[in-house]
């Protein structure tokens, strides 16, 4: 009897405890799921972004306690960068945290695919930086969707642009051969559209060549590429371990390394430095440099890998992978900040909250420099016309050791991509039903006017 | 104990071809059967339903497909992937340009376009047997997702070739509100979509799968499947004994297919809710011939047996490692654990068991219906 009342008074007094803790427990966190990859092919591009953005978070709890009070917290998942591991741990981690997954970074094309319609279902918003859809530009129809910084197509003008340079002008890109070797996947096909739409601008001839993932079996491709096809330049729009195998096998059937030009996922130390000598030469865009030089990643060495914090090997810090993880992370707390202000400080946020933050983020040069990563990072201005919010690249060559920055910022062409992001959005839109928003229910976010 | 089959008597050829002749196995199949309808949407959590459940249920509807074909017939294939996608596209095409029709019934006619296709690329089993049959079928694999790559019809001119499911219901556009069977549609319920509810796609999967696995039971019981097993087990001695080999070995490559085609169908349907190539590519084709291997070769039990091992283990094995090793060990170290962990696993139950789950199963049920008196 005693028994069974001291059970009974010891259940009631711990289902009375319990969401107090809980609630204690949670207070003022704000949670954010990785869905990392650090196996696989591919895991030299996820462990280095992946590092690179955990790390901000870190310095930024260790150096301010979170962002407005509230305490960054992330849990890992990992994918493999396998799309149906990726939906799983998306569905895994979504409703973890206080108010649930903050906002995705898939670092993936193939998984952003697969989570498009979930996550707007979910009201969970995506960044997709630098890669995913190209017309989610376009945020009237894909509200939760931001292909943030540049997208595919704005970094295939300019380096269209680039090549133009190099011939010395546009009107001499005329007759000009380029192949376009890609990695055959929902990301190596999106440049396909923009790519013949260019070539039809400038008279180019341009010829589409796919890797069967993971790539490495291109030996008949370049045989018939290079000999028969005889392009005057390559476009490497490769990722992972295609990318050294190309390199290698350009240098085998004698095409110069410095006629190729990469895609900002083929264009890592880690995309070269297996290629040895093969990869000097080689020029790739990017939207950032590489290097540690800067105060913030100074900062995360001293405050975060000096307390033995660090979420990768400090060799690997200030490395292109690393370094675009962490202005993913950058511009994530910078979102949370602008969400934080219009919706208070000291709680954590939702989805929808930070969806908006996100629409109406503006990192302004002046915001870059006090944040120490000037000249890592160019403004984003993003507004519900535009999710892109960038649209600048640089070029970097390779010269054995390490990547030089060779170009200014190119501007992109939005003169062909934003056409072209309009149609296919609205497309989009008529295939589902989307309406597109308006100016009434974008909650103050600019609707119509380009920014 | 468990199993005392004392005084249960079949007085009728129904009884004693029934499916479990047992009254317990009975008991045990419903108990499950109303445990899968009912739990699952009970507890609304979307992670069960979603990418656990589903994508077994999807997976294991595939490896049964292959388990006909390799298990029963004997024919190895390597062309599953091109089957699925055949039944995925298909089944997209359906939906998006006749959106008349029932869902269920674009499923179906995806499942039937793969099966036309498996028996095109099954004509080259009536000359080639074993590997060489599995580098003919790799052919499929091969061109079907290239086709599906190259053709931008197939995809609706998507730019980077991704099919995405377009929202339709259990009854077809018709019977929606305002069309000419409007008054059925309060029991029209969406199926596929981002606005479908995950218990809808859930139940109308299993219940899929319930009667396909059904009819496979039934149709290798039938004189079909013993004219697959005759042909496995020694064609010639099959066709001495008047099995014609074409119409026997091309039936199976035409029900593997259908089979293989409508998971493909719900894969993209009910499951993930879009998908291009990649999902359907050699990687996954092997993926399901490894299912049926450990699973267990002709065995619609193992089918599913083998798909729970090899989508589920890394998962659960994931979970554990996140979350016992969190702190001590480094992520790196937690993510390759997995693979160690699992590639041991495989090499573990070949050894201790090289004829699959399914045998396993057998075993423990006769010792059990022994249990405690072994002779």
């Amino acid at each position: 009897m005693r028994v069974k009342k001291l059970f009974l008074s010891l259940v009631a007094s711990a289902c009375v405890l319990s969401p107090i803790t809980v609630t204690h427990a949670a207070e003022a966190e704000q949670f954010f799921p990785m869905l990392v990859y650090r196996t696989g092919p591919y895991a030299a591009g996820g462990s280095g972004f992946f590092g690179g953005i955990e790390d901000y978070y870190t310095l930024l709890n260790l150096r301010d306690g979170g962002i407005g009070g509230v305490k960054l917290t992330y849990e890992e998942c990992e994918t493999a960068y396998n799309s149906d591991r990726g939906v799983e741990c998306y569905e895994r981690l979504k409703s973890k945290g206080p108010t649930g997954a903050t906002v995705v970074q898939p670092l993936s094309t193939g998984i952003t695919y697969r989570l498009i319609e979930r996550a707007t279902a979910d009201k969970i918003p995506v960044m997709s930086m630098g890669y995913g859809r190209t017309d989610a530009s376009d945020g009237r129809v894909f509200p939760w969707i931001f292909p943030i910084v540049t997208n595919y197509w704005s970094q295939n003008t300019a380096k269209i642009k680039y090549i133009g340079m190099k011939e010395g002008g546009m009107d001499k890109l005329k007759g000009k051969k380029i192949a376009n070797l890609y990695h055959e996947s929902s990301y190596g096909k999106e440049t396909i559209p923009v790519l013949d739409t260019q070539a039809k601008k400038y008279g180019f001839e341009v010829k589409h060549y796919p890797v069967p993932h993971p790539g490495l079996d291109q030996k008949a491709t370049w045989l018939q590429m290079a000999r028969q096809y005889k392009p005057d330049w390559v476009i490497l729009r490769g990722w992972g371990v295609m990318n050294p195998t190309a390199l290698k096998e350009a240098q085998r059937v004698g095409f110069p390394a410095k006629k190729i030009i990469g895609v900002w996922w083929s264009g890592a130390e880690e995309d070269v430095i297996p290629a040895g000598k093969a990869a000097v030469g080689y020029v790739a865009a990017g939207f950032h440099p590489s290097g540690a030089d800067f105060p913030v990643i100074q900062e995360i060495l001293d405050k975060v890998h000096g307390a033995g914090k660090g979420n990768i090997s400090p060799q690997r810090v200030g490395t292109i992978y690393y370094n675009r993880g962490l202005i993913a992370g950058i511009i994530t707390a910078e979102a949370m900040r602008t969400a934080q202000k219009k919706f208070g400080t000291g709680k954590s946020i939702t989805g929808e909250q930070m969806r908006w933050g996100m629409e109406n983020l503006n990192i302004t040069q002046a915001r870059i420099n006090e944040l120490g990563a000037e000249g890592l990072m160019s403004p984003v201005k993003v507004s519900c016309f535009d999710h892109e919010g960038g649209g600048a690249v640089k070029f970097q060559e390779w010269d054995g050791k390490k990547w030089n920055v060779i170009t200014d910022w190119i501007p992109t062409d939005q003169g062909i991509v934003r056409p072209m992001i309009e149609t296919s959005a609205a497309k989009y839109a008529e295939e589902k039903g989307i309406k597109k928003r308006s100016e009434k229910d974008s909650h103050g976010s600019d609707c119509t006017v380009t920014s | 104990m468990l199993y005392r089959e004392a005084g249960q008597f079949k007085t009728s050829y129904a009884a004693d071809q029934a499916i479990f002749p047992i009254l317990q196995d009975r008991w045990v199949f419903w108990g499950f059967m109303i445990i899968a309808f009912v739990v699952p949407p009970l507890t609304g959590s979307q992670y069960l339903m979603g990418p656990i459940l589903t994508q077994l249920l999807v997976f294991g509807l595939a490896a049964l497909g292959l388990n006909l074909l390799t298990g029963y017939a004997g024919q190895i294939s390597l062309g599953t992937g091109g089957f699925m996608a055949v039944g995925a596209y298909a089944c997209y095409n359906f939906a998006l340009r006749v959106p008349e029709l029932p869902l269920v019934v674009d499923i179906m006619l995806g499942g039937v376009c793969a099966a036309l296709v498996g028996v095109v690329f099954g004509l080259p089993s009536l000359r080639i047997k074993g590997f060489y049959l599995a580098v003919a079928t790799l052919a499929a694999q091969f061109f079907l997702t290239w086709i599906f790559d190259h053709v931008g019809w197939f995809t609706n001119y998507d730019p980077a070739g991704v099919a995405s499911a377009p929202s339709r219901t259990l009854l077809g556009s018709w019977a929606e509100d305002g069309g000419p069977l409007g008054f059925l549609a309060p029991i029209n319920v969406l199926i596929s979509g981002p606005r479908a509810t995950p218990e809808t796609k859930y139940l109308v999967t299993l219940a899929i799968i319930v009667l396909l696995a059904l009819l496979a039971k039934n149709i290798v019981r039938s004189s079909t499947g013993r004219a697959w097993m005759a042909i496995r087990d020694m064609d010639i001695a099959a066709e001495i004994i008047g099995i014609s080999p074409l119409r026997t070995k091309l039936l199976a490559f035409a029900v593997s297919s259908f089979y293989c085609g409508v998971a493909g169908a719900l894969y993209v349907f009910t499951y993930v809710g879009n998908a291009d190539t990649e999902a359907f590519d050699l990687v996954r084709s092997f993926q399901i011939l490894f299912m049926v291997i450990i699973g267990g070769l002709g065995s619609i039990l193992g089918a599913f047996l083998g798909a729970a091992f090899i989508v589920l283990l890394p998962v659960v094995l994931n979970i554990t490692a996140a979350t016992l090793g969190e702190g001590t060990l480094s992520s790196d170290t937690l993510s390759n654990l997995e693979l160690i962990i699992f590639g041991g696993a495989i090499i573990f139950f070949l050894i201790v068991e090289p004829h699959g789950f399914a045998r396993l199963w057998q075993i423990g049920k006769e010792k059990l219906r022994l249990w405690p008196f072994p002779h």
